[in-house]
């Protein structure tokens, strides 16, 4: 090597650096031979299978994270047969025996999201890579949840939506791998318009302020839509960045609009916020076009009134299920929580908790966990006790058609939990759509052997 | 024979390309041999080896390179959008396109030096994040961020006469890149930026740059323009940023607006305090320590931790779970602002000071052997 002592001849490196890069170009084959080995991305081989979930733990929607968080861990409980079985009883039909998922024990990795796309994907991509996840599941931001079903999409490995409510998950970017229990915007909007209708009249000037991402978009778009059809008309909508904490800059221009309607398209820390700043500002006692001012918030959940306090009262909204229903799979499910949490669960705790049920029953239909088959299994699928009645999981677009609810915040709440109020349930046939009026393509159900 | 490289440099540059290339091995008993972190490893690392070849050589101190990663991750996720899935057209794309980006913002930033200079280029990056963020919304789908559908263009697959089933990746001349194969090719793309940088720093226009870093004034007064080396400095660092965008966006074909938030443009300024400015393996040795604090201690929890701990007796065990759990998971950014204070008053040079002092401790202790050691030297 007597070369190497004066340094080195262009020739030389152009030799080496060959070699570096046709040695580089085949070390990986090496590396994925093993993913050919496997039927699918992990195939659960040992006496465990792992769900992967995935929770904004901080951000905006922390709070819906950790609700859900408790109830995955309830549901794995129930699962595997600890506690009181929970849904397990309720679930028609059922194919879970209370002994894991096809007699594997079901254990869980969790990944903080923080509320954003970019770190939930890569949480999602370390928790199936690394961790071996089958199955990922939860989120409560739909920038977060198409995010992760594209990813899913092109890892092999079946994704169970948690809380996201925009058109877009199961319209323009639905795919064959993502699932969603939780109603959407555009059933929002079939719900809430006729209440409104109701108790406002038809017409009226409604001013929206929108969570400027996917979720707020579609969701001023259904509501839009659905209070112009009554005959009411939009002044404005302006959008707000996902996260504000200072509501002041939007709700100021709002005053001389000449609105007399406030439409929040915010959800979780930024409803929290926005609606108590508009009540702060006064809305709701000002007069405007010689009506009383109101404020509508289509989307809410029992978190967001408990932060929101007083503010929330007489509000108009609509929610995915509601712990104070009566049928068994509603009792059953809020007694199960607050034994071990102390407290109900919410909405998106109940969506977090039916999905991780629904995966379980939908594999041991299936008897393998081999995802294709386990997709056939979801689609189509028609249940009833999980607390949102007959339930259709339909398979044109994963979503599930259900009865929604209309609540109104409690004017007179016995506890610090009875903040809502069910006012209506619109049953399923009225919130059905046809499935073709947002387009999109589920893609192929064979995955594609890229998991390593 | 022409002499290419010294001895030192070459070592240098061979002993790197082993350890990325060794990493899946070398990472795994850290929990981190998977490939999405190792990706990520080799992606920061080129950023902060680009960003090094402005704030190392040149020292200016720049507060808004995550705008240029962002705008070539952008630009490679439409790319793969119009023209075709393939990589090689995205990154030329992307590099280009955030070349053209670092010109505009370079040639008016680089009017001011020192702090002045700083607070422009955060301005500037602050700015062009609220355009992705919310006015530009139709190019990039703001918050949800811009991905990759079916229903894509593709205007030279299409010619091609090339059609995909189900959800499209980007590929490499047919070949996909996920997993290891996505680390390989950008571990090839690493050893290559560095290679360059280390060209670079050892080139004329190197020292040129070192010069400026010394003292501008006097190189002015020796005649010299320094305004176009130094613009030059800031668009190869503004091309290496677009690169590792472009690479982001090939292993995870998904462009989201926080990546050029001002949080990544200070974490890449970080990197490469942490691991030793001015150094070529220290930027990429911060990268990857904050990288992998990041993505392992963000994801331990409770649970984990009192695994961990079970070996102390009972009630010792939860006081220390209860201590150690606000350190990791979502407290990480705790661990890493320690380690960062204790760099900074210890080893003001980064850890590569810190390497170098344990060199010159083991070279004292052995001086009666003359030899030269043979072993890797930080190159400055």
């Amino acid at each position: 090597m007597t070369i190497l002592k004066r340094g080195l001849s262009r020739r030389r490196v152009l030799q080496t650096g060959m070699a570096g890069i046709i040695g580089s170009g085949v070390a990986p084959l090496v590396f994925t031979k093993g993913a050919w080995a496997q039927e699918f991305c992990n195939n659960p081989t040992g006496d465990t299978v792992v769900f992967g979930l995935n929770l904004p733990l901080t951000g905006t929607y922390a709070e819906e994270g950790a609700d859900e968080q408790k109830a995955y861990e309830l549901a794995i409980a129930h699962l595997n047969g600890e506690g009181d079985g929970g849904l397990l009883n309720v679930l028609q039909p059922s194919a879970l025996k209370g002994n894991g998922i096809l007699g594997k024990k079901v254990t869980y990795v969790s990944s903080d999201s923080q509320t954003k796309s970019d770190v939930a994907r890569a949480g999602a991509t370390r928790m199936i890579e690394r961790d071996g996840a089958i199955m990922i599941t939860g989120g409560s931001s739909s920038g977060e949840a198409i995010a992760v079903q594209g990813l899913c999409q092109e890892m092999g490995v079946i994704f169970m939506a948690g809380l996201t409510h925009s058109n877009d998950t199961t319209g323009k970017d639905k795919r064959r791998y993502g699932f969603r229990h939780f109603f959407n915007a555009y059933q929002s909007g079939i719900g809430l318009a006729p209440v409104l209708g109701q108790s406002y009249g038809n017409d009226r000037q409604a001013y929206h302020l929108t969570a400027d991402y996917t979720w707020g978009w579609t969701q001023e778009e259904s509501i839009k839509n659905a209070t112009e059809a009554l005959g009411w008309k939009t002044t404005a909508a302006v959008k707000t960045p996902l996260g504000t904490t200072d509501y002041s800059q939007y709700l100021t221009p709002i005053l001389n609009s000449g609105a007399d309607v406030l439409i929040l398209n915010h959800y979780g820390l930024d409803m929290v916020n926005s609606l108590t700043q508009a009540v702060q500002f006064g809305m709701r006692d000002r007069q405007a076009n010689g009506k009383d001012f109101q404020i509508v918030t289509p989307l809410i959940s029992e978190l967001m009134a408990k932060g929101a306090g007083e503010s929330v009262k007489g509000i108009f909204g609509t929610s995915n299920w509601h712990w104070n229903l009566q049928d068994p799979g509603s009792i059953a499910f809020t007694k199960s929580f607050g034994a071990a949490y102390g407290s109900p669960p919410s909405q998106a705790a109940h969506t977090a908790y039916v999905q991780a049920l629904l995966y379980a029953d939908a594999v041991e239909r299936a008897g393998t966990f081999y995802p294709p088959e386990v997709i056939k299994a979801l689609e189509g699928h028609e249940f009833d006790g999980m607390g949102n009645g007959k339930t259709l999981y339909r398979a044109e677009d994963h979503q599930c058609i259900k009865s929604v609810l209309v609540v109104q915040g409690n004017e007179s709440p016995t506890s610090e939990f009875d903040v809502l109020n069910v006012v209506q349930e619109i049953d399923r046939d009225t919130v059905a759509y046809d499935p073709a009026i947002f387009g999109g393509d589920l893609g192929p159900a064979e995955p594609v052997p890229m998991c390593a | 024979m022409t002499t290419f490289m010294s001895r030192n440099d070459l070592f240098l540059f061979l002993g790197f390309t082993v350890v990325v290339l060794a990493m899946p091995i070398w990472l795994a008993p850290f929990g981190a041999g998977y490939p999405d972190l190792l990706q990520r490893f080799m992606i920061f690392g080129i950023f902060a080896v680009g960003f090094n070849i402005l704030f190392g050589l040149t020292g200016y101190l720049s507060f808004g390179h995550a705008a240029f990663f962002g705008v070539g991750s952008y630009a490679a996720v439409w790319s793969f959008k119009l023209l075709t899935l393939d990589a090689i057209p995205a990154m030329i794309f992307a590099v280009l396109i955030s070349g053209l980006f670092a010109l505009i913002i370079g040639f008016l930033c680089l009017r001011r030096s020192g702090i002045y200079f700083s607070i422009l280029t955060l301005a500037f990056a602050q700015m062009s994040y609220n355009l992705a963020y919310s006015v530009l919304t139709p190019i990039t789908n703001g918050e949800t961020g811009l991905q990759l559908t079916l229903a894509d263009p593709r205007f030279l697959d299409a010619a091609m006469g090339q059609t995909f089933s189900g959800q499209p990746v980007p590929t490499l001349l047919g070949q996909q890149l996920g997993g290891y194969a996505g680390f390989y090719f950008c571990a090839g793309f690493l050893i290559l930026s560095f290679f360059i940088a280390q060209r670079i720093a050892g080139s004329p226009f190197g020292m040129m740059l070192k010069a400026i870093k010394s003292n501008q004034t006097r190189m002015q007064f020796t005649g010299f323009n320094t305004r176009p080396y130094a613009l030059s400095a800031f668009v190869i660092s503004g091309m290496y940023a677009g690169l590792a965008g472009a690479l982001l966006a090939v292993t995870d074909p998904l462009a989201g607006a926080e990546r050029m938030q001002w949080t990544a443009s200070g974490e890449v300024v970080l990197m490469t305090i942490l691991g030793g400015v001015g150094t070529l393996v220290g930027p990429v040795i911060g990268a990857w320590i904050i990288k992998y604090f990041e993505n392992i201690l963000s994801a331990l929890n409770d649970n984990i931790l009192a695994r961990f701990w079970s070996f102390l007796p009972e009630g010792v065990a939860d006081v220390v779970v209860k201590i150690t759990s606000k350190f990791v998971g979502d407290g990480w950014h705790l661990t890493l602002g320690l380690a960062f204070v204790i760099v900074v008053i210890f080893l003001p040079g980064g850890i590569m000071e810190g390497v170098r002092r344990i060199a010159a401790a083991f070279r004292r202790s052995g001086s009666s052997s003359a030899k030269p050691s043979a072993r890797t030297q930080p190159a400055e």
